[in-house]
């Protein structure tokens, strides 16, 4: 399991925790992000080279 | 200046957009254009050195043992070949001539098409009395960062001024970073205005099992320089030794230049909702620009603004909207996430929760949902209790 880090905001997504309350399972890995999700703490999109992986 | 392409002969030579400023407001915006333009020529106007950087993470680094040079993600000149931009750094704009479409950078005019200012906002400074003003600094930006840095090596106590936002982030991360914080501000709570008393309280106590402690009410009176160091005296008499004095008492935005040019100017320069200001083809976004009144130092408002303005900029006239607003504040000891509610909806607090954990909610008379403060394991209740959030911009 990943940890990504938003590289605008310095949110972390750890793929082991997942987002529950925005229906990312525990365990979803970064690929199985639907395209169109944004950063929630503050809004950058997952597209491109905004999200980066720290381990 | 960019030089025009020679082949076809009756090819005129393209005017760029123009950006001041390449905090995130400037690269992010830069960013969001070329997705949509990879053609019209753009070139970024800096006063710094032009290296990319996440701004929420100036207040992470001592906790994480990183220097500027650490939090530094990109030099100006990958940036610029990533953005197929031109970067002037170390360069300061002059004058803003709205009637002829250029700017001024000393005696050298620069033409633009259309002129965005994303130049930030300036640390408000506190006169103090006494022969050590000059040890007081802020942290605004990477500079910044790397200055206190240096002034901070090997010493201890950091005096600090101001308990909002940025003063409680630096608070938690110099603590993590072994340094003895003081922490000045002349209020009663941290964080007021954004914060519900009881939130406050939680996040200031977990601050001071860190070590931090906290001199509410009072003002940094004097600043003295003294054989170990410096020598404060706040507003109530109290001594204060120290080190160095980080100051984050606040920001103005940026307008004095907009202003000169006959830009319309409040709190901030003001904008529409396409983030235009009182001249045509020019714009404002960021710390820097009150959108429609609100003037907001977040970096969420500012993405949204980033993607509007550069669908305006690439020829689709977009306004930009803001859902709710939600603040997340880096205060690891005592996680903390924020909405203040709208101040012209009166509403009422319900307050649960013990130590750490505090959730306050503050609902109309008709029970809807206008803000919340949320901290410790209640910050988990965010994304739910965001979907019932008004929007601050519909």
């Amino acid at each position: 399991m990943r940890k990504w880090q938003c590289i605008v905001c310095g949110f972390i997504y750890d793929e082991a925790a997942g987002l529950p309350e925005e229906g990312l399972a525990p365990g979803t890995p970064w690929e199985d992000i639907p395209a169109d999700w944004l950063c929630p703490d503050c809004g950058t999109g997952k597209q491109d080279f905004e999200m980066i992986e720290i381990s | 200046m960019s030089a025009a392409v020679a082949t076809p002969v009756v090819t005129p030579v393209v005017t760029p957009v123009v950006i001041v400023g390449t905090g995130l407001a400037g690269y992010n915006l830069a960013r969001e254009f070329r997705k949509l333009d990879s053609d019209t020529p753009l070139l970024l106007i800096s006063a710094d050195d032009g290296r990319s950087y996440s701004k929420p993470m100036l207040s992470t680094g001592f906790g994480k043992h990183k220097d500027a040079d650490g939090l530094s993600m990109a030099e100006p000149g990958a940036m610029a070949e990533q953005l197929k931009a031109e970067i002037y750094t170390h360069t300061r704009i002059t004058g803003i001539d709205p009637g002829h479409k250029r700017l001024w950078i000393g005696e050298e005019p620069v033409a633009y098409r259309d002129l965005v200012l994303a130049w930030g906002a300036e640390p408000i400074r506190v006169p103090v009395a006494g022969d050590a003003q000059d040890a007081i600094l802020p942290i605004n930006d990477l500079e910044d960062y790397a200055r206190f840095r240096a002034a901070a090596a090997g010493k201890k106590r950091v005096l600090l001024l101001g308990a909002g936002l940025i003063g409680c982030e630096f608070a938690n991360d110099l603590s993590l970073g072994g340094y003895q914080v003081e922490l000045v501000a002349p209020c009663e709570q941290v964080m007021p205005g954004l914060l519900h008393p009881a939130a406050a309280a939680a996040v200031q106590a977990g601050l001071e099992s860190l070590g931090a402690r906290f001199h509410l009410g009072p003002v940094l009176a004097s600043l003295n320089r003294t054989g170990a160091g410096l020598q404060g005296r706040l507003s109530d008499g109290t001594p204060i030794a120290c080190d160095l004095v980080l100051s984050a008492v606040g920001l103005r935005p940026r307008t004095e230049l907009a202003a000169a040019a006959g830009l319309q100017v409040n709190r901030g320069i003001m904008v529409d909702r396409e983030l235009r200001s009182s001249h045509a083809n020019i714009y404002a976004l960021g710390d820097c620009a009150e959108v429609d009144g609100l003037n907001l130092q977040y970096v969420m408002p500012l993405m949204h603004c980033a993607r509007a303005l550069a669908q305006t900029l690439a020829g689709k006239p977009s306004a930009v909207s803001y859902g709710p607003m939600p603040v997340t504040v880096k205060t690891p000891v005592c996680p903390l996430v924020v909405s203040p509610p709208p101040r012209d909806r009166p509403g009422e607090w319900t307050v649960e929760g013990s130590g750490s954990d505090i959730r306050a909610l503050c609902r109309d008379v008709a029970g809807s949902l206008l803000g919340y403060a949320l901290t410790g394991t209640a910050v988990q209740e965010k994304l739910a209790l965001n979907k019932q959030l008004p929007a601050l911009l519909a």
